[in-house]
């Protein structure tokens, strides 16, 4: 079995909003001081979905690919040091930028150029924009099944076993491989590598593709190809204005928040 | 500019689902004498146009199929194309759901177009049309224009009014989409995992744990304080940290990975305010916050607070409460 994982370097979501600054000229979010950009936590957890069941079945390899910059190394090092094989950096000026489009279109290539995958493991989103689109881009692209925001996948004769997390319960789908399948957090989190692995995953190689071994016309991929236009990034309001609960101890705040809200008409 | 809108509509209990009334109210204002048409498939959806017509919509598709009850995104596709095919969209509203996070992003790459998630308002402005969204774990929103037609968006829960009044006895077209064809895949097992009693969406007040809880019995305050409040009016909802320590069941979990919740009274204990946690609730009408440390974001998104440990603040509240009227 040849399963990919998608890998994405994002600013780290655990950043303290007091910390989240944007520039609004150029659209982008600054990153802060003294935080390093990290893996999207769901791309880790997709990973840890397809190594679960490469260890059960006892045979299998994963190829890490992340479309990035040089940085995304990274990324793609720590999938590397959880026990992922090789690693593909998409990297070229034509490819940066871009939307869920494009990046679709860019991974579906290097899928396709691998040529012998059984199974696409995504993030169910990647956490800095938060759409969710690009594993079911890929499926879409590819022409392959695909079932998201799983808690649990499992690999038998040629079929993909899916639990997905519904508004109201879990639903186990089965699909035919090849298939494409978006994590979420419910199936746990990821293993933490161990020093030895991590230096391991230095020797392991990483390769480094092109649009133009992607055989992509740079005009249909990165800022290029977009399709959503990003015209205006900022930080909402949130507006509270809190008034909080004086008092001597916790019995006077609290019955003067009881009192409040019935004053207010809001209990 | 008149625009044709064509909403994905979802069926509840075999009803036409709140949001899909949503939906189509929105559609009607942004049609702006443009036609609203709106899928309905699934047992009895052939039941629904009359209440599709009152909430704005000039045609509906639909198939009384009941494989559609299940989402399969292969069948919903082949749905959804046929509507599009038949009514020629400007714009394609889907509810960001179970259903919509899907059939989005397959929609959309079907058709060789572009979709907006999770999508909180949606403009027609000058000749283009732009969705804005949460994104940064809700600490920032993006404002995209389509380059491609037509645009879909998918809307997140309550961001869009239904039409007030509705068009009681309003009617219009119906036209027959094909039924369900195969599916690749096959839905094998199904779990219910739900609380019982009073649903998190549903409650005018919800009352929400965290990780400052510092450990599971905590819950059982947060409990009882909705219990107080009554149980037909609050419900118990979770943080994803809390959830993900399993504390709370996952189907309580408020959040931009969980559900999406607006009521009148939201009470954030021992919870950090975390912007994704703040996605699923910061469109409630007034947030209540008790928190120990006076530093935590959820004092900025909150109306009135108290500074203090929960173990403390909670019992005489509970209290406090139960002695109101």
């Amino acid at each position: 079995m040849h399963f990919v994982v998608c890998a994405k370097q994002i600013p780290d979501p655990e950043t303290p909003p007091s910390a989240f600054r944007i520039d609004e000229a150029n659209n982008e979010v600054i990153p802060a001081p003294g935080i390093s950009p990290v893996l999207s936590q769901f791309d880790g957890m997709a990973a840890e979905a397809a190594l679960r069941i490469i260890e059960a079945a006892g045979e299998g390899k994963i190829t890490v690919i992340s479309l990035g910059q040089e940085s995304a190394q990274a990324a793609i090092k720590q999938v590397l040091a959880m026990g992922a094989d090789e690693g593909i950096l998409l990297e070229d000026d034509a490819l940066q930028g871009g939307d869920s489009y494009t990046t679709a279109r860019t991974l579906a290539a290097a899928i396709e150029k691998l040529g012998d995958v059984d199974a696409v493991f995504c993030g169910r989103q990647a956490a800095d924009w938060d759409m969710g689109q690009v594993g079911l881009g890929l499926a879409e692209l590819l022409g392959w099944p695909s079932a998201i925001i799983a808690k649990d996948v499992q690999i038998e004769n040629g079929t993909m076993h899916v639990q997905r997390v519904l508004a109201d319960g879990f639903e186990t789908v089965a699909l035919p491989l090849p298939a494409v399948v978006t994590i979420s957090n419910e199936i746990g989190d990821p293993r933490y590598p161990k020093l030895q692995q991590i230096m391991r995953a230095a020797r392991k190689t990483v390769n480094r593709w092109s649009a133009e071994d992607l055989g992509l016309d740079p005009s249909t991929v990165g800022d290029a190809g977009a399709r959503l236009k990003l015209e205006r990034l900022f930080i909402p309001e949130l507006g509270g204005d809190v008034e909080i609960m004086e008092g001597e101890s916790a019995e006077e705040q609290a019955q003067n928040l009881a009192t409040t809200l019935r004053e207010a008409k809001v209990l | 500019m008149a625009r044709n809108i064509l909403v994905i509509g979802e069926l509840d209990g075999g009803a036409l689902s709140s949001t899909t009334a949503e939906l189509v109210g929105g559609a009607s204002r942004l049609a702006d004498g443009g036609q609203v048409s709106v899928t309905l498939t699934g047992a009895g959806a052939s039941g629904q146009t009359d209440a599709a017509f009152a909430a704005g919509a000039d045609r509906a598709f639909v198939n009384d199929d009941a494989t559609y009850d299940e989402f399969r995104s292969d069948q919903w596709v082949g749905a959804a194309e046929q509507a599009i095919d038949q009514s020629a969209p400007d714009v394609i509203l889907i509810a960001q759901s179970i259903v919509g996070r899907d059939l989005g992003p397959r929609l959309a790459f079907r058709r060789d177009t572009a979709v907006a998630m999770d999508c909180v308002s949606i403009e027609d402005s000058g000749g283009a049309f732009r969705a804005t969204r949460p994104c940064y774990g809700g600490n920032a929103q993006a404002t995209y224009a389509f380059a491609t037609s037509p645009a879909i968006a998918t809307v997140r829960a309550k961001s869009q009014e239904p039409l007030d009044p509705p068009r009681e006895g309003a009617s219009g077209e119906v036209v027959e989409l094909s039924g369900a064809g195969e599916s690749r895949a096959e839905i094998v097992g199904r779990e219910a995992a739900v609380a019982e009693g009073l649903q998190l969406q549903d409650a005018p007040v919800v009352v929400s744990g965290g990780r400052g809880l510092g450990a599971p019995e905590g819950f059982g305050l947060v409990e009882e304080l909705a219990e107080a409040i009554g149980t037909d009016k609050a419900a118990v909802g979770s943080s994803r940290a809390a959830c993900d320590l399993g504390w709370y069941p996952p189907s309580q979990q408020v959040g931009l990975t969980g559900k999406v919740v607006t009521p009148d009274l939201y009470i954030a204990i021992a919870i950090s305010g975390a912007s994704q946690h703040m996605a699923g609730c910061s469109g409630s009408k007034t947030i209540i916050a008790i928190n120990k440390d006076p530093e935590a974001n959820i004092f900025k998104a909150a109306r009135y607070g108290i500074v203090g440990d929960y173990k403390e603040v909670l019992p005489p509240l509970i209290e406090a409460v139960k002695n109101l009227d």
